[in-house]
């Protein structure tokens, strides 16, 4: 670390923010935002994920789809949502979700908060990557605006396969990698303890992500991270959504569709 | 039909020295000492048990399509250090070590080329070069044989061969799976066949967006495919994983891929599937390297996915 040892802990202070055990949950911004909203269950294949949970919910005088990634907070639903690590139920459940958005012209808001897909056998066995693949298609081609806010962490592919949109948000502290800094430190020198070190290469933070031209906006929080004053940080949220839904509801949907193809496209182009 | 311009094509592991001069090689599945010779006539197919050794793209490629009828393009894109990524080397040191070790610019290689009659666009990733790992000028040029194969209405083949995303180039790699995927819709709104080949390896994000989207899905035998890698899932879950977990016959086991194809079959096989998908005009109808005929709309029935 030597003399980026600072700025390294600095870094290592936002991933530890964007983790932090009181931090509201997607359950949180969903209630303090919609002044409605129905969950649906199920992916009408195997299972229903409670790492990954959706449905229609009321925004002013329109419905959107909400599609969001939660965690637990108790240690019993910690376990009953998998720690907010999605296994390809919750993906197919969240293709369900943009399908119906589709036909019902609801636009779609994500929360991203997950340190990835599950690593679990089962997963594998079921086609996990087949799932996050088939996402990353329907929504870049979805035919309704598609605004995603990352209130925690997003983690890798898990976070796209319900990410990719017309406008990408994050909350000051939130962080958004290609993969968690445990496991980008386990691949590069079989050493997780290098976390720290790696968090700070990966160029994580919304302020990273920001002027890396990914990001469109960072919605402050208060002072010290949102635990400290969830309303603050839902009521910033809130209007965030709200403004930059109504400008995509502005755009003809045929060029949302290409922009969206071309804000993708241009990526490393 | 198999003659490479190196004696090196077939090699066991990345870790053996990419482009090394190797007199014997040990298979690593039965331990045999194996004749360079005769294992390159085999086409890096272990002779005593049937072990398919990786190959270098540009052998892969020369090993599939029409002698001569491969043109390379995109040569000139190369990766960028954005983040100023350094772990034990900087990100640009490690570049120039891959290139100078592998002979290659980056971990993919495309162009249009001919099989069995049939003109294509084919995608090949190069596991030597860096992991195969998908950075942005990797991702880049993916996509531009995707748009390639969509706006020449020419089928496409992609073989993959990686180890997921690059890690150097954060999130601006993770975006290229969005990006391929993205190029891959349309390609299937347009009605033109993309198969994908799953070689060893094949895991994380490369399995998470282009590997997966395939009209048809074919493997290697033995080929490990996967989304999470199988330390990271008995760290994480504590679990046992069945006998040949992540294989390709496992993965044909579970509905994810339409069939293992031991590599000398392969050229009969893709030739049948071209055969197949290309009978209707909806691709396949045009002369190579951009000189189209008529264009051919997709027919109406052809449903986005």
């Amino acid at each position: 670390m030597s003399d980026n040892g600072s700025v390294a802990a600095a870094t290592w202070e936002q991933v530890e923010l964007a983790r932090h055990p009181d931090r509201p949950y997607a359950l949180d911004y969903i209630h303090a935002i919609f002044g409605d909203f129905f969950e649906l269950h199920g992916d009408r294949v195997f299972g229903d994920d409670h790492a990954i949970i959706g449905g229609p919910a009321a925004l002013d005088k329109r419905t959107v789809m909400v599609i969001a990634q939660q965690k637990g907070r108790t240690t019993a639903e910690r376990a009953m949502r998998n720690f907010g690590m999605a296994n390809p139920e919750g993906y197919r459940k969240a293709l369900r979700l943009i399908r119906q958005a589709e036909r019902f012209q609801f636009p779609i808001v994500a929360f991203v908060d997950t340190s990835g897909a599950f690593p679990g056998a089962g997963a594998e066995e079921r086609g996990i990557a087949w799932a996050i693949a088939d996402n990353l298609v329907a929504l870049s081609q979805a035919r309704v605006p598609i605004v995603t806010l990352v209130i925690g962490e997003g983690g890798s592919g898990g976070a796209l396969g319900i990410g990719v949109g017309d406008r990408l948000l994050m909350m000051e502290h939130s962080i958004y990698s290609v993969a968690m800094p445990e496991a980008c430190a386990s691949i590069l020198w079989r050493d997780i303890a290098r976390k720290v070190e790696a968090a700070d290469a990966l160029k994580l933070t919304a302020a990273d992500l920001k002027r890396l031209g990914l990001a469109d906006e960072i919605v402050p929080e208060p002072p010290g991270g949102a635990h400290n004053d969830y309303g603050v940080a839902t009521d910033a949220a809130g209007a965030a959504l709200q403004r930059h839904l109504a400008a995509l509801e502005a755009i003809d949907i045929d060029r949302l569709v290409e922009e969206r193809y071309q804000r993708y496209r241009k990526i490393g182009a | 039909m198999f003659r490479p311009k190196t004696r090196y094509v077939a090699l066991p592991s990345p870790r053996a020295g990419v482009g090394e001069e190797v007199d014997r090689l040990t298979c690593p599945k039965c331990d045999t000492s194996l004749e360079p010779a005769r294992l390159t006539a085999a086409l890096g197919v272990c002779y005593r048990c049937g072990y398919h050794f990786r190959l270098r793209a540009p052998e892969r490629v020369a090993m599939l399509v029409e002698p001569g009828s491969f043109r390379e393009e995109d040569q000139a894109i190369v990766a960028k250090d954005v983040l100023g990524f350094k772990d034990s080397l900087p990100y640009t040191k490690r570049i120039e070590q891959s290139r100078a070790a592998t002979g290659a610019n980056e971990a993919v290689i495309w162009g249009e080329a001919r099989l069995a009659g049939h003109p294509l666009v084919i995608v090949c990733l190069d596991f030597a070069f860096m992991g195969g790992s998908m950075g942005a000028a990797t991702g880049e040029k993916i996509t531009n044989g995707i748009e390639r194969a969509r706006q020449s209405r020419l089928p496409l083949l992609i073989i993959s061969a990686s180890g997921g995303a690059r890690m150097q180039e954060g999130m601006l790699s993770l975006m290229q799976l969005a990006k391929t995927s993205a190029a891959l819709g349309r390609l299937n709104a347009a009605g033109v066949p993309y198969i994908s080949l799953l070689t060893d390896p094949t895991m994380g994000g490369v399995t998470a967006s282009f590997a997966s989207l395939g009209d048809v899905i074919i493997a290697e035998p033995g080929a490990m495919i996967g989304f999470a890698g199988a330390r990271v899932i008995q760290q994480a879950t504590y679990e046992t994983l069945p006998e040949g977990f992540q294989t390709a016959e496992f993965l044909w086991q579970h509905g994810m891929i339409d069939l293992v194809v031991p590599r000398p079959e392969l050229p009969a096989v893709l030739r049948q599937l071209l055969d197949l998908y290309a009978r209707n005009g909806v691709a396949g109808d045009f002369e190579l390297h951009g000189k189209a005929k008529t264009p051919t709309q997709a027919p109406a029935s052809v449903v986005q996915r």
